[in-house]
């Protein structure tokens, strides 16, 4: 087990994080970390965090163990973190409520955020709208052509949908344009980030805003268990923000820790999200982490059926978690997540997202090797009705809709 | 330091210092284009490299840069082009101009003996900020390169002292918040910016980001010691694409007259 204090001054996880964006925002960054590490020991404000996660999002969520779903799958018990059941339906809502709260807190007006399939972007534009703010959401062409529901979600909320154009066209050039954008407003916008990734500190607040889930998780096991802990925890891993805010308490218990990758059309294909397993280190929007590119360093696109999951890089910390082995990573693809949801789906009338389905069918085969007295937790970071149309595609087959 | 950046330092001409992207649209075009910008007067060259992740440049440079992209253009054969510039007689300093990540990847100690194999004066990494650029710089300076610092508007003004007191090769001055590309004004205090950045820089003050006409770089004249253009030239290297690569000799022309009409007279 890791005992390093991180991340360390200077926003390191080992050789991972850091700052690496132009001088222009560097002021911002630490205005940035100075005004969060005092929330952070502001009790005021974190009662108002807590007060608002469960007036406006519904926390605490259930711990519900998924007891047809264990005897069909046979092994140990699953148990599922709902994070489905929170306001606009994932885990996404804690990190851009905390985020909103900061930026009032600092006297901004204006947020701008980036997203790829547009759950990051909702929860943006809702936390925006619930504290009037002003929000931009940066979103690539070509996620806005497949997301056609979300983008007028957002504008319902009140934001304004801005198209990207560059480069691929997706989350990867989204985020970039968002950070261009800050450079171009960092005196008085505030940069909502919606994962666990990015410049120092935002790895850090990410993890602190979404470290609700595993504090809940642990609560809710330990009642239940007679204060045992879980034989495993489960979590999906694009960004990484969910799984670093489930996983937050539990690193340093003796509890295996178990992060899924999307594999896309499987690892030995161009087509997946590994980042972990086939990834290098390089720097990607402002951090040194483990990324997907070429020898020479171009960043490549990377694919998933889900959209949460299809991001290249991946937050810092996780990055570190991996190199220190405290938490194992693998992956899972395309077809297991889509039969593990069908799974739920069957079996407990749930129907979570594509990525928490990845999480899911991972737990599904470590479970199986597990004794009937042990428990896995899985943390369903969203609910599937997003990725309906995308299911109707592979399940039916048809394209009905296009 | 040797013998390019002394005559740069020591000249009192207002310095002009392009940027172009190698690469762009060919490599045969970019050794030209040098070659024309150092007879127009150039007093440093810089040197960008294609990156699929631009997030300090605006869409004219992240246009030069797909184009470089297609001509398979990278960190490497950008250092080596240098030595063919040499050759060919660019006697400047130049700069190469690259996002972390393709150093990374290269490997930072091979990109120091390479850029010395070829002549290379200088690194500008636009997404390396102060903070983490300790041991790169200790680097470059055993290998005689500079590491070019960029200050910006928002830098506080004891980070700007020091950085200006370190500074090798010139001290680059963002002129405005933002990505790289062309702007019609600027904003107020920048001169003030300027000014308080050359009290402490033992090295040439340059403005930068956003300069594309003459009577801009005339109003910096007297707080600056010079001035970088990027995105100007790099529209106009766009817009002679095609005759860059099958008409070169009337393209470069066509390049040099536009240079001379956007330099102040004193420059040339």
């Amino acid at each position: 087990m890791s005992a390093a204090i991180v991340p360390d001054h200077r926003g390191r996880y080992g050789n991972f994080g850091g700052k690496y964006v132009p001088e222009t925002i560097m002021f911002a960054l630490e205005e940035l970390e100075k005004s969060f590490e005092e929330a952070l020991h502001d009790e005021e404000f974190q009662k108002q965090f807590q007060h608002e996660l469960a007036v406006y999002s519904g926390r605490p969520t259930p711990l519900t163990f998924a007891e047809r779903l264990t005897e069909v799958n046979g092994g140990a018990k699953i148990y599922l973190k709902r994070e489905d059941l929170n306001h606009t339906g994932a885990h996404k809502i804690n990190n851009a409520i905390g985020q909103a709260l900061l930026a009032v807190r600092m006297g901004k007006k204006k947020i701008i955020a980036e997203t790829g399939a547009g759950q990051h972007g909702v929860a943006a534009a809702t936390v925006a709208a619930k504290y009037g703010l002003s929000c931009k959401v940066y979103m690539g062409k070509e996620d806005i052509r497949r997301q056609a529901l979300n983008v007028f979600r957002m504008k319902l909320l009140g934001a304004e949908v801005i198209e990207v154009t560059s480069g691929s066209q997706t989350l990867k050039d989204a985020t970039n344009e968002a950070i261009r954008e800050w450079v171009a407003s960092v005196e008085d916008t505030f940069y909502l980030i919606g994962s666990a990734v990015g410049p120092h500190p935002y790895p850090k607040m990410v993890k602190n805003f979404q470290q609700v889930i595993g504090l809940e998780t642990m609560d809710q096991f330990v009642q239940m268990s007679d204060g045992n802990l879980p034989d495993a925890v489960i979590a999906c891993v694009g960004g990484g923000s969910n799984a670093i805010g489930m996983f937050a308490p539990f690193i340093h218990k003796d509890v295996p820790l178990f992060g899924v990758e999307a594999a896309g059309k499987g690892v030995e294909t161009n087509e997946h999200a590994a980042t972990l397993s086939k990834g290098t280190n390089g720097v990607i929007h402002g951090s040194l982490t483990k990324l997907l590119q070429t020898e020479e360093g171009q960043i490549t696109e990377p694919y998933s059926i889900s959209a949460g999951l299809d991001y290249p890089g991946i937050g810092p910390e996780h990055a570190y978690l991996h190199e220190t082995g405290r938490v194992r990573y693998d992956a899972v693809t395309d077809q297991e997540s889509l039969e593990a949801l069908e799974s739920l789906c069957l079996n407990e009338g749930i129907l979570c997202a594509l990525e928490s389905a990845h999480a899911l069918a991972y737990s599904l085969k470590l479970a199986k090797n597990m004794k009937k007295d042990e428990a896995v937790v899985v943390c369903l970071s969203g609910r599937g009705d997003k990725d309906v149309h995308t299911l109707m595609e592979k399940v039916e087959g048809g394209n009905q809709y296009e | 330091m040797n013998k390019r950046w002394t005559d740069f330092q020591n000249s009192s001409d207002y310095r002009f210092v392009p940027y172009i992207m190698a690469g762009d649209p060919c490599e045969e075009a970019t050794i030209e284009l040098s070659l024309a910008l150092e007879e127009c007067g150039a007093a440093a060259l810089e040197l960008g490299v294609p990156y699929s992740d631009p997030l300090a440049d605006g869409p004219v440079i992240q246009r030069a840069g797909m184009r470089g992209l297609k001509q398979k253009m990278n960190l490497e054969k950008t250092i080596k082009l240098v030595s063919k510039l040499r050759e060919r007689g660019l006697k400047i300093p130049v700069i190469i101009f690259t996002y972390y990540n393709l150093l990374l990847q290269l490997g930072e100690n091979r990109f120091m003996t390479l850029a010395e194999e070829n002549g290379v004066d200088g690194l500008l990494v636009p997404d390396l900020p102060y903070e983490e650029s300790y041991y790169l710089k200790e680097m470059c300076s055993a290998h005689h390169l500079a590491l070019i610092s960029l200050v910006a508007p928002t830098t506080n003004k004891e980070k700007l002292s020091k950085l200006s007191k370190e500074a090798d090769g010139f001290l680059y001055c963002i002129s405005s918040l933002g990505v790289t590309g062309i702007r019609s004004e600027f904003r107020d205090g920048l001169n003030d910016f300027l000014r308080t950045a050359k009290e402490d820089s033992a090295v040439p003050v340059l403005v930068g980001f956003g300069l594309s006409q003459r009577d801009q770089i005339e109003q910096f004249e007297g707080t600056s010691d010079g001035f970088i253009i990027g995105s100007a030239i790099v529209k106009k290297i766009e817009s002679l694409e095609n005759e860059l690569i099958t008409n070169r000799e009337e393209a470069i022309g066509t390049f040099k007259q536009y240079i001379e009409s956007l330099l102040p007279v004193y420059t040339r």
